[in-house]
């Protein structure tokens, strides 16, 4: 049993409740900040705990606080990115829906130490029924004295606000959710001039991850020394993984990063293992745009040694052999999946949600999808499958925002580490539509634990 | 149906608006736009887009610009219920084919039709974040995780027997 900072109330009957929440503990680490700390104290401890952030690029939190822009008489904004939509990733929900006032209570802390007085909650439309109770927490939050004019006594004022998307992907990257949050087309912004500097309403703003702002709560609670002292590495604390797809036990789990990753697949605690006693075939263990493995290389990194659940570990032998801890949208693909099949799925996702502002991405994009329904409908020509490769590459770092780069890699991955596959459906067009290539030589050794 | 908000909504657009600073309420036009779509009829017409616009005193253009930017808004009229049924990576390596191709045929339409009594409409919509619940679909505020063949005939009866009763 690993150690658990967010999760560890989440079974405690009305924590969403503020008297539940208040009786265990939660609103001493806003009294905590507020009363004892200085705001130069708060970002050091968040700089010290070695945090990064939980939306999935992993910068660490500390580090952006402090390029915040202090301008005279420019007010600022903390902006809590909650517009969730990277396939695989469905953790920020569950602390949301369940843990309402454990986000809230991080917010307060954050926006002191940050100095924004207007702090908003952008999060995804679909997520329609979360607000109402997000802004319940805020309500009992501000009778209780924790939020409005004054918070105990301080003389810090803020109000936090939530809004609702119109459904876009594109709207977690950062410029983009500012756009949105402006009210308009969520294209995201050409930077420099970064957020802190110039962000919403061309004020500097943090936007930080869900997840990442939870974590604010235990990093005051402990310390900043004692967070950094769990997990291994560069990957500090606990990280929430939202598991999906071909096993026995899908759901939120919280590690501590130290678990490997068969233990975390096939151990009871976690996965419970792959769903009907099948095979592992590949894994994307990220988020969908994060490099698919093969269950070999997921198991084992190309050096033969054990792959742990972490940032460094995942991301072991760049993305010719690895791939990325991501947001922790942890995708399982049992031997019956077809990897072509699920590429054209991600593949127009991508194009679905393209901003369409820059052109190897809005093309690039639509052309992969197009490619790759043609090979998965067994039309596909061999030559298909090296322009499938070459027009990932010259998306790839050719756009203003990171949807160019994130549509690329699981394009390529399935095609660096599946080829045999894409090549098969080129070569049997019509068994390939009535049959699964299933597991072959490259998902071998896979050892399964008895 | 009208396309002016009555004084509940009125109520409720004005606590959108307040959420912002002076002079910076264009920020509340998506909350504003789900507020007309709920109240006119589950869909945007350009009278519905132009009357945001007044409200925000921003200019017609700015709202069509985001009306057709974003998934979420109808731009023509939808059933009483819309089954908008996910089809990414995680669905469809959970069975949401199935699901999709279960529905059509029950329903007898295709993805962007409605049925002929006007009651359900079919999308296929792009990942929700209920990954870890498939296959699923959203139905207005909704969420209709872990489906079934068995589940989705519920649900149609569930609907039907609702719209029998107003």
């Amino acid at each position: 049993m690993g150690v658990k900072l967010l999760l560890d109330k989440a079974n405690v009957p009305g924590i969403r409740t503020y008297d539940v929440y208040r009786r265990e503990g939660g609103y001493r680490a806003v009294e905590k900040a507020l009363k004892e700390m200085s705001t130069e104290a708060i970002v050091e401890e968040v700089k010290k705990s070695g945090l990064r952030g939980r939306g999935g690029a992993g910068f660490p939190t500390g580090m952006k606080w402090s390029f915040i822009a202090k301008p005279e008489g420019v007010p600022r904004h903390l902006v809590c990115n909650a517009d969730e939509s990277e396939p695989g990733t469905f953790k920020d929900r569950y602390l949301m829906e369940f843990l309402p006032h454990l986000l809230i209570e991080g917010l307060i802390i954050s926006s002191y130490a940050l100095g924004s007085n207007d702090t908003y909650i952008y999060i995804r439309g679909e997520y329609a029924w979360i607000p109402d109770i997000l802004e319940e927490a805020i309500n009992e939050a501000k009778a209780n004295g924790f939020l409005g004019k004054n918070i105990l006594g301080t003389g810090f004022d803020c109000n936090i606000n939530v809004q609702r998307g119109g459904g876009a992907y594109i709207c977690g990257e950062e410029t983009a959710l500012i756009e949105s949050l402006e009210g308009k087309r969520g294209n995201p912004r050409i930077k420099p001039p970064f957020p802190a500097i110039q962000g919403l309403w061309m004020r500097p703003t943090v936007v930080n991850n869900v997840e990442t702002l939870a974590a604010i709560v235990p990093i005051i609670n402990i310390g900043g020394d004692e967070y950094a002292k769990i997990g291994v590495g560069k990957s500090t604390g606990t990280k929430l993984i939202s598991a999906c797809g071909n096993i026995n036990k899908p759901g939120v789990y919280e590690i501590d990063m130290t678990i490997s990753v068969e233990e975390f697949i096939y151990s009871d605690e976690y996965c419970g293992g792959i769903k009907g006693g099948k095979r592992l075939k590949a894994c994307i263990p990220g988020g969908s745009s994060v490099p698919i493995l093969p269950a070999n290389l997921l198991l084992k990194t190309a050096k033969g040694e054990t792959r742990y659940m972490n940032y460094e570990s995942l991301s072991d032998g760049g993305f010719a052999t690895g791939s990325m801890l991501g947001s922790g949208g942890f995708i399982v693909l049992d031997e019956d999946q077809c990897i072509v099949k699920n590429t054209l799925t991600l593949a127009r996702f991508y194009r679905h949600e393209s901003c369409g502002q820059c052109s190897p991405c809005r093309e690039g994009t639509g052309w992969m999808e197009k490619i790759l329904q043609k090979i998965e409908s067994g039309k596909g020509e061999i030559s298909d499958i090296d322009l499938l490769w070459d027009i990932q590459r010259k998306i790839e770092g050719n756009t203003i925002c990171p949807l160019g780069d994130a549509a690329s890699w699981p394009v390529a991955a399935a095609i660096r580490h599946f080829r045999d596959e894409f090549e098969w459906h080129v070569n049997n067009p019509e068994l390939s539509q009535t049959s699964n290539f299933g597991l072959q030589h490259y998902a071998d050794p896979i050892h399964v634990p008895a | 149906m009208a396309t002016i908000f009555n004084d509940t909504q009125m109520t409720e657009f004005k606590r959108l608006v307040a959420r912002y600073p002076e002079g910076k309420q264009k920020s509340a036009l998506l909350p504003a736009l789900h507020l007309a779509q709920e109240s006119f009829g589950g869909w945007l017409s350009t009278e519905a887009l132009d009357y945001v616009a007044s409200l925000l005193s921003i200019e017609p253009i700015e709202v069509y610009e985001v009306a057709t930017f974003y998934s979420m808004y109808n731009l023509k009229p939808v059933g009483k219920f819309v089954f908008e049924v996910c089809q990414t990576g995680p669905c469809m390596i959970s069975g949401s084919d199935n699901i999709i191709e279960y529905i059509k045929k029950t329903l007898d339409i295709k993805p962007g039709e409605t049925t002929k009594d006007g009651l359900f409409t079919l999308k296929l919509v792009e990942c929700l974040g209920a990954c870890g619940y498939a296959p699923m679909m959203q139905v207005g505020k909704i969420y209709k995780e872990h489906l079934t063949k068995e589940k989705v005939d519920s649900i149609i009866a569930a609907y039907r027997a609702e719209a029998a009763s107003n």
